[in-house]
């Protein structure tokens, strides 16, 4: 007998080490530190050896050995070589500032009907102060010319005021004048041979200050991007890949690859391996659709879930970003003055010209179903004012292949509206009749809908709205990424308003719970009844 | 009273214990992490239970297969064909008889391992909830790569609703394990293969008597 319960027990033990062998290697094929993620060994191929050389030393460039006195002189400089430059730049959204490549369809652009819920409208290209992210020189807009140093120039120098400075002091009779005019023009000469491709600073100048400062319009664009680390940006971090805007924003005659209002970035997600000459603006140009580890669950979510969702945990890490403008708000005063009220993050919480504000941190986004195409209502789109309109929102379906669960940041605002015609309005701001300058809406109003061309019934009021932004930079390095319980839980999933989908985790049918877990709880509530009864009647016996 | 005694029978064989055993530790590992999965509480983390119950999951299914070959090519799967026969004694045993400390109805032995109820029991596990079960687990597994084959929703309604019966069924289960000749005794049975179980050999009055002492 004893000798039967030893070799069961060495059985047993067998069976288990067996059990164990047979689990073992799925294990071991994914231990902790191994880097065999198809999608980072991909997108280590697609930017190695990415040094840039050019045959080109723009400072022995003859055209460019001149004393200047005038942007456009620069500019006609640039193109006595660069013959195609601005005949191909003038037919981008970066000088048009309209989406569509008719310049006479004026739907989307800022130089159209769009508006937004921060400085609202662009008032084609009448609100002077807008310009100053025109890529043009002073301030002309698309009756100027392209001002090539905006992007192209890495010396950091002021052209468009020592320019300015030049021209007077030319004009004075005082030959020291002409002597410290002579200096600037040396200084600018140097400056001017300093041409680069577009460096982070370029673009940021105006896409990190979008809205009018710092971090107000984009919640994963702020001058934290300028000298990113790799937690902000792994990336574009200074210590990690060091990626330029352009890396990813590839560009053909002049052309940026990026979304432009309803048009999508990509018409399909392509990697390099698919279309060598693909924009390589999605994660998929470098790190294919099956990113992660081969046995990874991970790769399962890719069709329905962005890489972003899941790799940007959260937005404005670093700098705060605007989550609210109530313009109507505006006009209060103190001591009979405008002022401006600073809040937790040293960021203005009022303003008497701009109205309302609150900033946030570390933003955790909403998420909506998006196939890269956003639609919004422009100032020529009937509104119902009994709602809140969605001044930007994201296009989506389920059931489009190009449609991934993704990241917004959602601004809210309180914008003017046409309590006659029900459409936004587009009050023109800067400028000596401006809002800015005269705290009158109604006149702003009257003035910044006739630079559109659009009527205004003269009666307004204020409308809530919201605007969505993608949040697509501010990737985190990998052990940043979201944990599944982030969605995969049952009260606190961050995708909670996504509900045309089954959840493991999230979801369940309470129906079905219920049965199931009646079921057990009647298992356990009989066997305790009959155990107890076994034990007080003890089996039958009597002693 | 009539007098019993007890004989031990080899019961269980190697295999099949080493099967109970692998299959108990594999439907426990199961139950924890789907319900971990299904949201009910949080233990191992989301990721690790997904994996232990995939590779578990996957396993079981393999295995399966050849206790379904061992079972036919044995003909141990007559052990499982029902029969009304001495049911009801059976049912009216454990809903009575066993308080007032009477015997069991049906005897075990070689050739009938399983009362009618058990064969009752284990047939609809081994062949109704187990391999739905199985397949509602396997299209889970595969659910991206066939997509809209079934709805994700309606198969993990199922799983979880057949995991629950299982955990029914684990807790009548261990309690029946007490209902032995001793409180452990179909424990023991179960790892030993060695069973105790009434000795049916007529014993003739004569017998007895003479070696009764009361």
């Amino acid at each position: 007998m004893k000798k039967r319960i030893v070799f069961s027990c060495k059985m047993a033990a067998t069976a288990i080490a067996a059990f164990l062998c047979f689990l073992s290697p799925a294990f071991a094929a994914t231990p902790e530190n191994s880097d065999d993620a198809p999608g980072r060994r991909l997108a280590r191929q697609a930017v190695k050896g990415s040094k840039q050389w050019t045959t080109t030393d723009h400072k022995k460039m003859e055209a460019l050995n001149k004393d200047f006195t005038s942007g456009e002189e620069i500019t006609r400089a640039c193109i006595s070589c660069h013959s195609e430059a601005a005949t191909q730049f003038h037919k981008t959204i970066h000088w048009t500032w309209l989406a569509s490549e008719d310049k006479t369809d004026l739907r989307y652009g800022k130089a159209g009907f769009s508006v937004n819920n921060f400085c609202i409208s662009g008032n084609a290209m009448e609100d002077k102060s807008c310009l100053s992210c025109h890529p043009g020189w002073d301030k002309k807009g698309v009756q100027g010319e392209v001002n090539c140093l905006k992007c192209h120039n890495s010396s950091g120098f002021n052209f468009e005021e020592a320019l300015t400075d030049v021209k007077s002091f030319l004009k004075d009779e005082d030959p020291e004048a002409h002597e410290m005019a002579k200096d600037l023009q040396q200084d600018i000469k140097k400056a001017v041979t300093q041409v680069t491709f577009p460096d982070r600073k370029s673009c940021g100048d105006c896409h990190f200050t979008g809205g009018g400062g710092d971090g107000v319009k984009h919640g994963d664009l702020d001058t934290s991007l300028t000298k990113p680390n790799r937690m902000l940006d792994v990336h574009m971090g200074t210590d990690g890949k060091n990626f330029t805007c352009t890396r990813c924003h590839t560009t053909t005659e002049h052309n940026i690859a990026g979304r432009i209002y309803t048009n999508p970035a990509v018409e399909s997600r392509k990697s390099l391996i698919e279309d060598d000459l693909a924009p390589k603006i999605t994660c998929e140009s470098c790190h294919s659709a099956m990113p992660h580890k081969n046995d990874s669950k991970m790769n399962d979510h890719t069709d329905v879930v962005s890489c972003q969702a899941c790799h940007i945990p959260s937005f404005a890490r670093v700098n705060p970003t605007m989550m609210m403008w109530d313009w109507s708000k505006t006009g209060k005063m103190k001591d009979g003055k405008p002022y401006t009220e600073d809040g937790e993050f040293g960021k203005p919480v009022y303003k008497t010209i701009k109205g309302e504000f609150k900033w946030e941190k570390n933003v955790i986004p909403e998420y909506y179903r998006f196939n890269g195409s956003l639609t919004s209502t422009t100032a020529d789109d009937v509104i119902d004012p009994g709602q809140i309109v969605k001044v930007s929102q994201p296009v989506g379906d389920k059931s489009d292949p190009q449609t991934r669960i993704f990241p917004f940041k959602i601004h809210r605002g309180k914008q003017p509206y046409d309590k006659v015609h029900n459409k936004l309005l587009a009050p023109i701001l800067s400028g000596s009749k401006g809002f800015w300058t005269t705290l009158d809406m109604n006149d702003a109003i009257e003035r910044g809908n006739k630079t559109l061309g659009l009527p205004y019934s003269g009666q307004f009021d204020y409308v809530e709205t919201t605007y969505a932004m993608p949040i697509t930079h501010m990737v985190a390095p990998k052990e940043n990424a979201l944990a599944c319980t982030e969605c995969h839980i049952r009260e606190t999933s961050r995708l909670a308003g996504i509900t045309d989908l089954y959840m493991p985790g999230r979801d369940r049918f309470r129906l079905v719970d219920t049965i199931g877990w009646v079921s057990v709880l009647g298992a356990f509530v009989a066997v305790l009844l009959h155990g107890l009864g076994r034990f007080f009647m003890r089996n039958g016996k009597e002693d | 009273m009539t007098d019993q005694k007890t004989i031990k029978i080899y019961l269980y064989t190697r295999f099949e214990r080493l099967w109970h055993w692998f299959q108990a530790a594999v439907v426990i590992t199961l139950i924890i992490t789907g319900l971990e999965i299904h949201g009910t509480y949080s233990f191992l983390g989301f990721k690790t239970a997904v994996r232990i119950h995939n590779y578990i999951g996957l396993t079981w299914l393999t295995l399966f297969a050849f206790f379904v070959f061992w079972l036919f090519t044995t003909g141990e799967w007559r052990q499982y064909i029902p029969t009304t026969k001495r049911l009801f004694s059976v049912v009216r045993y454990y809903a009575w008889d066993i308080f007032q400390g009477k015997p069991h109805p049906v005897q075990k032995s070689t050739h009938a391992k399983h009362n009618p109820l058990q064969r009752l029991a284990y047939l609809g596990i081994s062949a109704m909830l187990l391999p739905v079960q199985m397949v509602t687990g396997l299209l889970y597994y595969l659910y991206n790569d066939l997509q809209g084959f079934f709805a994700l929703s309606v198969l993990a309604g199922i799983h979880t609703l057949i995991a629950l019966f299982l955990l029914n069924f684990l807790i009548i289960h261990l309690y029946m394990i007490t209902t032995g000749h001793s409180v452990l005794g179909h424990v023991a049975g179960m790892v030993t293969g060695w069973e105790e179980v009434t000795d049916t050999t007529a014993i003739e009055d004569w017998e007895t008597k003479a070696v009764r002492k009361n």
